[in-house]
């Protein structure tokens, strides 16, 4: 299997704090992975470099064996919140980036079930549509990776699980590799082929746990099994 | 029926019920759910905000209401009724407060010569209508629209460098807040010495007096825009002109429009000032000329035609401003007082 994205990160931090130290994290093409960690051991700080926003770090990042300086095409970037601009319509939101392609809009917006709302203002959506319209403008670049920063934390349990079923489908459909940070061991154990812990000043940084192969379901007890060792590495 | 039909037809129902329906009732209330946008999924936060309320309204409607043909009809009718009961309470308050005047001075309470009736300003209004009042009206509205839209564009210019670079904030702002700070009649012995007693010092006064509340209106409004806004922007790796344009103006644009609102009003305010001091035609010369010859009715005339100008632009103002800002999804207040 062909390595997507390989993050290394010797070195970050704020000021005098240190958030993250020798963290090595490789992606396969295809996969999706799961960040968990308590707050603040540097997992939004972790993805945040991944996506070449920030980039006051010691490291590399590479993307296909290629080092990547800044912000790319190829990586799309979905936030906790779904960030769209008020003033533009959905559809101009999903467009963004170039809005010469209104068939990939019409698409993108048929994939993640908002068809009937291109039209509408991000006022009149609700949180998961929002974050629906989030998902499809993340696409729109047609990455193949695709980062996540807990997109799913700010709504319902029930339309969370919609969109987690929604992530799964389009990362397939799409051939996305995923890198997704979350609070929720359920939804990283639901969603991942890999499961990654991180404390980003330990030595060592990371520690992976494996939850089977998908499709998975929820509850299974498998997972539970997995979900008490995670909470047990997690000291909680 | 799949699930999300099935879902669907599941909600209308028990919609229906909780309001305890006839049959008819009940068929009425199924077709008004139908109606309205399909909740996603069925879920409680997926459903549409502007979505929800229709639904919620349709469940308490009696079967006598509207069908749901009217009901855009329906709505205008009540938007309009609204709409007229607000510019009729808004008149309130000065209509009273004329009607006392016109009672307190027609039964000597109040000397005329001092506060003349309501009606005799009127008369005088009248009056000057014939002598010449729509070329005073003309001038002080083409002074305020050439000082204004002259500030406008400084204030929108220095403050977006403002607001989009800290070197320029450094440079530029402590000297913009000194200059704020100074009262609009200190500028008048200078610009006379400077530029006469012409159009141009007038014009000057009333750019300053719109510049300020502009300026502050875009440097601050860009500073305000949401960093996470401009972190989304990033992912598309921007030009600083194209993010300039695509996300912090229009981010910025609510505070735009209320320092272009702001400096508007005081473009009056710096106008009266200006021609109050030297001028031949004018509003602010009516006032003048009112006081010099003792004619309160003309001062008083040439006051009301000044709260009317200023409020028919601040309402052209405020409807830009509810045109522009359509996608805001603000606060609009509450019915109860």
């Amino acid at each position: 299997m062909t390595i997507a994205l390989d993050i290394h990160i010797a070195e970050k931090r704020y000021g005098q704090r240190m958030v993250l130290r020798d963290v090595s994290l490789q992606l396969q093409q295809g996969e999706v992975v799961s960040l968990i960690g308590a707050s603040g051991c540097g997992k939004s700080s972790l993805l945040s470099i991944a996506s070449g926003l920030d980039r006051e770090f010691r490291g590399q990042i590479k993307m296909d064996g290629a080092p990547l300086h800044g912000v790319s095409r190829e990586i799309g970037f979905i936030f906790q919140e779904p960030r769209l601009f008020p003033w533009l319509t959905v559809a101009q939101n999903v467009a963004f980036d170039n809005d010469k392609d209104p068939q990939l809009v019409k698409r993108l917006l048929s994939e993640v079930g908002l068809d009937d709302h291109a039209a509408a203002l991000p006022k009149q959506l609700s949180g998961g549509q929002a974050q629906r319209a989030a998902i499809a403008r993340g696409l729109f670049t047609q990455p193949r990776v695709l980062l996540l920063d807990e997109p799913f934390s700010a709504v319902d349990a029930f339309t969370r699980m919609k969109l987690q079923d929604l992530l799964l489908r389009v990362a397939h459909e799409h051939r996305l590799t995923v890198l997704l940070v979350t609070h929720d061991i359920d939804e990283a154990l639901y969603l991942s082929d890999r499961v990654v812990l991180l404390d980003g000043t330990a030595a060592p940084a990371l520690t992976e746990f494996h939850p089977g192969p998908s499709p998975r379901k929820r509850g299974d007890v498998s997972a539970a099994a997995l979900k008490a060792a995670i909470l047990d590495s997690l000291h909680v | 029926m799949n699930s999300r039909s099935a879902a669907r037809a599941g909600a209308a129902t028990a919609v229906a019920n909780a309001a305890a329906p006839s049959d008819a009732h009940l068929a009425h209330e199924q077709r008004v759910a139908r109606k309205a946008p399909p909740p996603h999924e069925g879920s409680a936060s997926d459903i549409p905000r502007a979505a929800a309320a229709p639904t919620v309204a349709a469940a308490t409607r009696s079967p006598a209401a509207e069908t749901p043909r009217d009901a855009p009809a329906a709505a205008t009718r009540v938007a309009g009724r609204q709409r007229w009961r607000r510019v009729a309470l808004g008149l309130l308050l000065p209509v009273t407060a004329l009607a006392v005047t016109e009672i307190a001075v027609r039964s000597g309470a109040i000397p005329s010569h001092l506060l003349p009736a309501p009606t005799q300003i009127l008369d005088t209004l009248v009056d000057l209508g014939a002598h010449g009042l729509l070329g005073h009206i003309g001038a002080s509205t083409l002074r305020v629209a050439a000082g204004f839209s002259i500030g406008a564009v400084l204030a929108v210019l220095l403050g977006a460098t403002v607001g989009l670079s800290r070197r320029a904030e450094a440079l530029l702002d402590p000297t913009f807040q000194a200059l704020r700070a100074i009262p609009s009649l200190a500028w008048v012995p200078l610009l006379l010495l400077w530029l006469g007693i012409d159009e141009a010092p007038k014009l000057v006064l009333i750019a300053i007096g719109a510049f300020f509340p502009i300026y502050m209106g875009v440097a601050s409004g860009i500073r305000g825009v949401d960093r996470k806004l401009i972190e989304v922007a990033r992912l598309y790796r921007l030009s600083n002109i194209a993010l300039t344009k695509r996300v912090l103006l229009p981010a910025a644009l609510p505070s735009i429009l209320t320092g272009l609102r702001n400096g508007l009003s005081l473009a009056w305010m710096f106008m009266v000032a200006a021609e109050l001091i030297a001028a031949s035609r004018g509003l602010g010369y009516l006032l003048s000329d009112g006081r010099e010859t003792s004619r309160a009715d003309i001062v008083l005339a040439a006051i009301a035609l000044l709260a009317i100008l200023g409020k028919i632009s601040d309402s052209l103002m405020a409807a830009i401003e509810q045109r522009c800002l359509a996608w805001r999804d603000s606060y609009e207040g509450t019915q109860s007082p």
